[in-house]
């Protein structure tokens, strides 16, 4: 069978749940050979790549690669379609995933689709734009297919591959080390899933009121074990930080579900969160567009609806 | 110094935006173009630059004649000069020969930085400035919520989900930014005038040395197989809170088996 490389996605040596989802995805087009490019890899990811059906893993663990920006995933992944003429190459449509996906295009002649949200037979890539308005199919035309894929695009499943490991050695040029990562610094990480990645995402908006209120919008996003998100007024505001902004100058989530909590609904919110499965919405004003999306929708003041709501949540569950 | 920043026009989202049915491309005419937002936030941050080291900005833009209203904004907020990259060879163009035919273009001008939006509002696929980084062989300062410059030294806070990273290169650089970097001046009525008089260059693809086979529709190294207009959701249903609307959102999630 055809192999595909799937590169994985890896915070402090565990393996994300994307990289799941993308192993999930290349088995119903080949054979999944996973690579795993920088430190951190133990028995535990190889076990975790394994039940997810990699049947061959690259392993590139030289602390370099992950010293510098993108360019030497980029360079690990053109040595590998060289030498292993893979049919395709999966990365998440991570913003360093698009990166490393336009940096490999270059460097091996290829074609690059981002944000899939389905890949078919022949790689024919589904990507929803403008804001979820317009449904289209693409395919890369020249080269080897490159497609970096949306998290929650596939619900990843199990199925057992070999994992056989195969040490990777990668050839640096003077460019790729060109920017040095010299830092990382690590803000208020907790419990919670990462924004893009999560089943769920509740997001507050201007009517929370306050950065004291997003309290609220947190204790139902911990009872739901959900991500939380923002509108923009809310982070303008200062009132939640700006990296969980969603839309269209913030994050895209595409979750199983996604809770919208005083957050109007504006054509630029919506896009990046109108192509989850399912939306709840609480909103006071019963004319709020974002009511036009919801499955589910509460007229009324969130800050009695909310409480309420986890309340009912924490004693069903 | 010298500071290329690179501009893009892109219909304005709050209009219907469409893909033509004649080729599958952007329909341009459809909507009203205006300046990528975080393009703002780009030529802010040159001039900042510019503001501290000296040096010149020049604008770039890749787009078809109507753009040159997207080049006079920037050049309003106090950009020195333009080149617009026009052809009717570049329509059409993918990602890769976008970034050839800027890359080009950025050879034959010159530059010490060239600063872009981390992401187009059309597009979005937030690559450019790592494909440019690739292709000029300078090294990829990108996702930047904060760049500081000194000497031939740059240094930058580059936004990770976990933080930040402290990323440290010399000069010439491609940056891209965040919009969390600055807040973009509004063009002053002085500045819209002065905007008028400023030199905007005009390329076509063989002044940029670019090559016509390599770009554009017919060279894209990916196509857009067939599209439609996605169905709109089914309606939902509404309650209006009367003291258990929390309690019958629950309900839902449980009837949705979320509980
Ligand atoms: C180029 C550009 C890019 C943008 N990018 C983004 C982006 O990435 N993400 C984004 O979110 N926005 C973005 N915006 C901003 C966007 O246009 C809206 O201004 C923003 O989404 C509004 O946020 P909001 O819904 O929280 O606030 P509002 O629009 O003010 O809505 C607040 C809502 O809360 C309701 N409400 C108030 N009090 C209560 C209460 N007690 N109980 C229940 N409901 C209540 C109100 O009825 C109202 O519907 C962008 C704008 C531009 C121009
Ligand atoms: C809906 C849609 C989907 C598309 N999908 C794909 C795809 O999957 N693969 C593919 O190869 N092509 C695709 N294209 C074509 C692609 O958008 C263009 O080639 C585009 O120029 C580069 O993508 P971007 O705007 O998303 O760039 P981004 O990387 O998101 O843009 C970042 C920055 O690059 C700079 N920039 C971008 N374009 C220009 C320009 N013309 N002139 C000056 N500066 C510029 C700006 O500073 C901008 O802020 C798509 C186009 C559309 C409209």
């Amino acid at each position: 069978m055809a192999e595909i490389l799937v590169l994985v996605e890896h915070v402090e040596g565990e393996v994300k749940k994307v990289t799941l989802e993308l192993l999930t995805l290349a088995r119903t087009l080949g054979s999944p050979s996973a690579v795993w490019a920088g430190p951190g890899y133990s028995a535990e990811a190889k076990a975790r790549l394994a039940e997810y059906g990699a049947e061959k893993v690259y392993l590139a663990d030289a602390a370099e690669i992950a010293d510098h920006v993108v360019a030497p995933k980029a360079q690990l992944l053109a040595q590998l379609v060289s030498s292993a003429a893979p049919a395709g190459v999966l990365v998440a449509a991570t913003a360093e995933g698009k990166e490393v996906a336009g940096r490999l295009a270059i460097k091996t002649d290829s074609g690059v689709i981002t944000d899939a949200v389905g890949l078919a037979e022949g790689f024919v890539a589904e990507q929803s734009i403008f804001g979820g308005g317009v449904n289209v199919h693409s395919r890369v035309t020249k080269g080897t297919p490159i497609i970096a894929v949306r998290p929650n695009a596939t619900a990843p499943e199990p199925s057992a591959g070999a994992a056989a490991e195969e040490q990777v050695t990668v050839t640096l040029s003077d460019a790729d080390k060109a920017a040095k990562v010299v830092d990382r610094v690590k803000q208020e990480k907790g419990a919670r899933p990462e924004l893009t990645e999560a089943a769920i995402v509740v997001s507050g908006g201007r009517g929370v009121g306050s950065a004291e209120n997003f309290a609220i919008i947190e204790k139902l996003a911990d009872v739901l074990g959900a991500a939380v998100g923002a509108s923009r007024a809310a982070t303008d505001a200062g009132w939640y930080p700006h990296q969980f902004q969603v839309g269209q100058t913030g994050k895209t989530v595409a979750p199983q579900l996604y809770i919208a909590a005083g957050i109007s609904g504006a054509i630029q919110h919506r896009a990046g969160m109108q192509t989850a499965k399912t939306i709840i919405a609480i909103n006071k004003d019963p004319e709020a567009p974002i009511f036009e999306l919801a499955d589910f929708g509460v007229v009324g003041d969130l800050h009695q609806i909310v409480p309420q709501l986890t309340e009912e949540v924490d004693k069903r569950k | 110094m010298n500071i290329v920043v690179c501009v893009k026009q892109v219909p304005d989202t709050a209009t219907e935006r469409k893909l033509s049915s004649k080729d599958n491309t952007l329909d341009r005419d459809a909507a009203d173009g205006v300046i990528n937002e975080l393009c703002e936030y780009a030529v802010e941050e040159a001039l900042k630059i510019k503001e501290a080291h000296g040096g010149e900005v020049t604008v770039l833009t890749m787009g078809p004649a109507k753009a040159t209203d997207t080049i006079r904004k920037a050049l309003a907020m106090g950009a020195d000069k333009a080149v617009h990259l026009v052809d009717d060879a570049l329509h059409g163009s993918d990602a890769l020969s976008t970034s050839y035919a800027l890359a080009q273009t950025l050879k034959k001008i010159g530059f010490d930085l060239v600063i872009l939006g981390s992401e187009s509002t059309d597009a979005r696929m937030g690559v450019l400035a790592a494909m440019l980084a690739e292709r000029l062989g300078t090294p990829q300062l990108t996702f930047a919520r904060k760049v500081d410059v000194d000497g031939s030294a740059i240094t930058i806070e580059r936004v990770t989900d976990y933080g930040y990273d402290k990323v440290q290169a010399s000069l010439p650089a491609v940056v891209s930014v965040v919009e969390k970097i600055n807040e973009p001046r509004y063009p002053s009525f002085k500045g819209i005038m002065a905007a008028k008089k400023k030199p905007v260059q005009t390329f076509g693809v063989a002044d940029a040395e670019v090559d016509a086979a390599q770009v554009g529709l017919p060279a894209a190294w990916s196509e857009v197989a067939e599209f439609a207009v996605a169905p709109p959701r089914a309606a939902g249903t509404i309650v209006k809170d009367e003291g258990d609307g929390g309690s019958k959102a629950a309900d839902f999630l449980a009837s949705k088996k979320f509980i």
